[in-house]
């Protein structure tokens, strides 16, 4: 996209097409252009002259800031949304986008109904692009940038795209992709070397010492360079060997892979659509055709999704995802199409989508198992779905598992992780139910803290029952204690405006803070398990001693119920 | 049941299988005024707690959970007289439980005894508990005082309950009528 950032200037302006503006950027002296309007190139304004020399020629320019990390994000942008013509899409510096397209142009039609695609929806978006599609990067590069006529249809653009068959060893070709090879069919090397000749051998990719050296000897174009005797090349060009190197690349004698390229390209199901579509209704009709296509994907490669996502490819450029996350990894039509309908609802099309992708973004290995002949489900999976569909409604933080924290301070005590994420070992989040985890724990934590802690809890066992209460409040609540002496049990209390009369009392059971945690003014607790006269038990303690120091008279606190 | 008053979770609890997990749905005003869950305190079994942001997303969450037989009971606890729990709720509560076979408490926090599909109605309270035979002055097991005023196929009635190993006992004076065997109560 030669003018990329001069148009997105353009657009999100209000001053007249025919204005001469420049933009600038700030080089080590003084302005340097950086982008220029096709009047300021009238006028005689080039990208990379110094503003002043520019102003010299025409006073009347206008010169306004560049924003060049606004230009990034766009280009950033503009290669996601890319990924609806290919999966392997990598940014190539400031203004272009470089797209694998091996076995991806029959989708559309062939290489000139792909070329044809390109340029129309980046028309639509009012960005001039040069498109070339050539068998190795190098070569579309050099075609994109310096052909007068890029093949398969000469625009003004350059988004340039490659047909990377020699060059992408590290990407494996999609289906149908002819198997990869490292040099190029001999007609169609010369074909492409034919093209590539008259090009400048700037074109090449080289530093601009190492031109300039080249067209001092005359070699001007990358044909004049090819007559000359490889060794004799080589062998001048010693220290930036990169000559020989620029030609190989050129030619597909050497690999030049998209760096951006994923290792293996996660399953994914592709629907155009022939018109934009604008109700909302449309995200979950193509998840009915979509749903089918990705469950194959995922069988065929022994996979299941822990994480679907689907993308909305809108027509003014953006995409729209609704993402889905699964407790244990899941192919199973109906429960992902359940997960992914409440999120697709939400779906905004903006000014209408006009192609949906499916694509599962996390797997994981799952064997032909799964797909059990009996009609029950088993229960773990059932009750995985069910964590699934409970997470995706209300959010992964409102569905929880208990984990066991090795802390005596009960808030600290019990813990809470998401569901969805299951336990690697199966028995560190089921708190309270493992024993023996549980006792192995205790015996840490109290070798830990054992010379601090003079009453230390009892183990959670089925006999330590009804030591902790059923239910904690999430913030301990002041109340106010009538007391026989202030050392001494609690007679009543009063909470929330309700006086409670003790009936019975047990305790203190006492708990002092965690010093390499808390702050040096935490104070001890003294726990109760108080009864009151019709029976209802609670938990309540004293922060603090009279007279230890730290604060004021020692004040009592309700922190749970019993049950 | 009284808000204030966490006594109906060991009533509860007793009668669950806890070989299988728990769902436990807590309306998020219920954990506000009356506590949440805690799990050190509960007797061993598997947990997921789920909080809902009102009433129509716990009943949502709970008749999702009963539909999964994997589980062996689903508490939900509603704060209030919510107008989402009206007769339909509640019977659509009944009707899920009955055919996947998961047992379904709804306990109302602070609500008043209106219209409801429930097969079997409680009213839960503390006792006081039972002598504690170490410390006469500290609390001992926990009793109940439990009133079934309405249930399809028993006569409902009024006892004083302790709970021991794995049944209930009669504590103090006793309705008028025998306590039968307890296996499940529905909502």
């Amino acid at each position: 996209m030669p003018a990329l950032a001069i148009e997105r200037w353009a657009k999100s302006s209000a001053s007249p097409p025919d204005a001469p503006v420049v933009l600038t950027v700030e080089g080590a002296h003084g302005p340097i252009i950086h982008a220029v309007t096709r009047a300021a190139a009238e006028r005689g304004a080039r990208a990379g002259a110094r503003l002043t020399d520019a102003r010299a020629l025409d006073p009347a320019l206008v010169a306004v800031a560049a924003d060049p990390q606004g230009d990034a994000a766009l280009l950033q942008r503009l290669a996601k949304w890319a990924g609806r013509w290919s999966p392997l899409v990598e940014m190539d510096g400031a203004d272009a986008l470089r797209l694998d397209v091996t076995g991806v142009a029959h989708l559309f039609d062939g290489e000139n109904g792909l070329v044809g695609d390109v340029r129309r929806r980046f028309a639509a978006l009012g960005l001039t692009v040069r498109v070339a599609i050539a068998p190795t990067g190098a070569a579309a590069w050099a075609l994109a940038r310096y052909s007068p006529s890029p093949p398969c249809g000469g625009g003004s653009t350059r988004a340039q795209r490659e047909r990377g068959e020699g060059a992408n060893q590290l990407t494996p070709p999609l289906p149908g992709a002819a198997a990869r090879r490292l040099s190029l069919p001999r007609g169609e090397g010369r074909d492409l070397m034919a093209q590539l000749a008259p090009l400048p051998v700037a074109a090449l990719r080289l530093d601009a010492d190492t031109v300039r050296t080249l067209e001092r000897l005359g070699l001007k174009t990358i044909g004049a360079l090819l007559d000359v005797p490889r060794l004799a090349l080589a062998r001048r060009f010693r220290e930036a060997a990169d000559v020989v190197v620029a030609l190989d690349r050129l030619a597909g004698h050497k690999p030049e892979p998209l760096t951006a390229a994923p290792a293996e390209p996660p399953p994914r199901a592709l629907l155009r659509l022939e018109e934009p579509a604008t109700h909302p209704e449309a995200a979950s009709q193509a998840l009915d055709r979509l749903i089918p296509i990705l469950v194959g994907q995922l069988q065929e490669r022994h996979l299941g999704a822990r994480r679907l996502s689907l993308a909305g490819y809108r027509v003014d450029g953006s995409v729209a995802i609704a993402s889905v996350a699964t407790a244990i990894p899941s192919r199973e039509p109906k429960h992902l199409r359940r997960l992914l309908a409440d999120k697709t609802a939400a779906l905004d099309p903006g000014f209408g989508v006009d192609a949906f992708a499916l694509t599962a973004e996390w797997t994981e290995d799952l064997d032909a198992a799964q797909d059990s002949l009996v009609e029950e489900p088993s229960g773990e999976r059932d009750l995985a779905r069910l964590i699934d569909r409970l997470t995706v409604k209300l959010g992964s933080r409102a569905v929880r598992r208990p984990q066991r924290r090795e802390s005596h301070l009960p808030e600290r005590a019990s813990g809470w992780v998401a569901a969805i994420f299951p336990s690697p070992s199966g028995e560190g989040h089921r708190g309270g139910v493992r024993l023996k985890p549980l006792d192995a724990a205790k015996g840490a934590s109290e070798r830990a803290s054992s010379p601090l802690v003079r009453h230390p809890p009892p183990a959670p066992s089925p006999e330590g029952e009804g030591k902790r209460p059923h239910r904690l409040l999430d913030r301990a609540e002041a109340i106010d204690v009538i007391y026989a002496t202030p050392e001494g049990m609690p007679r009543r209390f009063v909470w929330r405006r309700a006086v409670h009369d003790i009936a019975r009392a047990e305790g203190p059971e006492r708990i002092a803070p965690e010093w390499w945690r808390q702050a040096s003014s935490a104070r001890l607790r003294d726990y109760y398990r108080v009864e009151d006269n019709q029976g209802r038990r609670y938990w309540i303690y004293r922060e603090g001693l009279a007279g230890d120091g730290r604060g004021g008279a020692p004040a009592w606190f309700i922190h749970g119920l019993f049950g | 049941m009284h808000p204030r008053d966490g006594g109906w979770a060991g009533f509860l609890l007793a009668q669950v299988d806890r070989t299988k997990p728990l769902l436990w749905v807590q309306e998020r005003m219920a954990i506000l005024e009356s506590g949440r869950v805690h799990p050190p305190g509960l007797p061993p079994c598997e947990l997921i707690h789920v909080e809902a942001r009102d009433a129509r997303d716990a009943l949502w969450a709970m008749e999702e959970g009963l539909r999964c037989a994997a589980l062996s009971c689903v508490i939900g606890e509603i704060w209030g007289d919510p107008r989402a729990l009206d007769f339909t709720a509640t019977r659509r509560l009944a009707v899920a439980s009955e055919r996947s076979g998961v047992a379904a408490f709804l306990v109302r926090l602070g609500g008043h005894a209106n219209l409801s599909g429930a097969r079997m109605r409680w009213r839960i309270a503390s006792a006081p508990s039972l002598a504690n035979d170490l410390d006469p002055r500290a609390p001992g097991r926990p009793a109940w005082d439990a009133e079934l005023f309405r249930a399809r196929g028993f006569a409902p009635g009024r006892w004083t309950l302790a709970h021991e190993k794995d049944r209930f006992h009669l504590v103090a004076g006793a309705g008028d009528r025998a306590l039968g065997e307890i296996e499940r109560l529905s909502a």
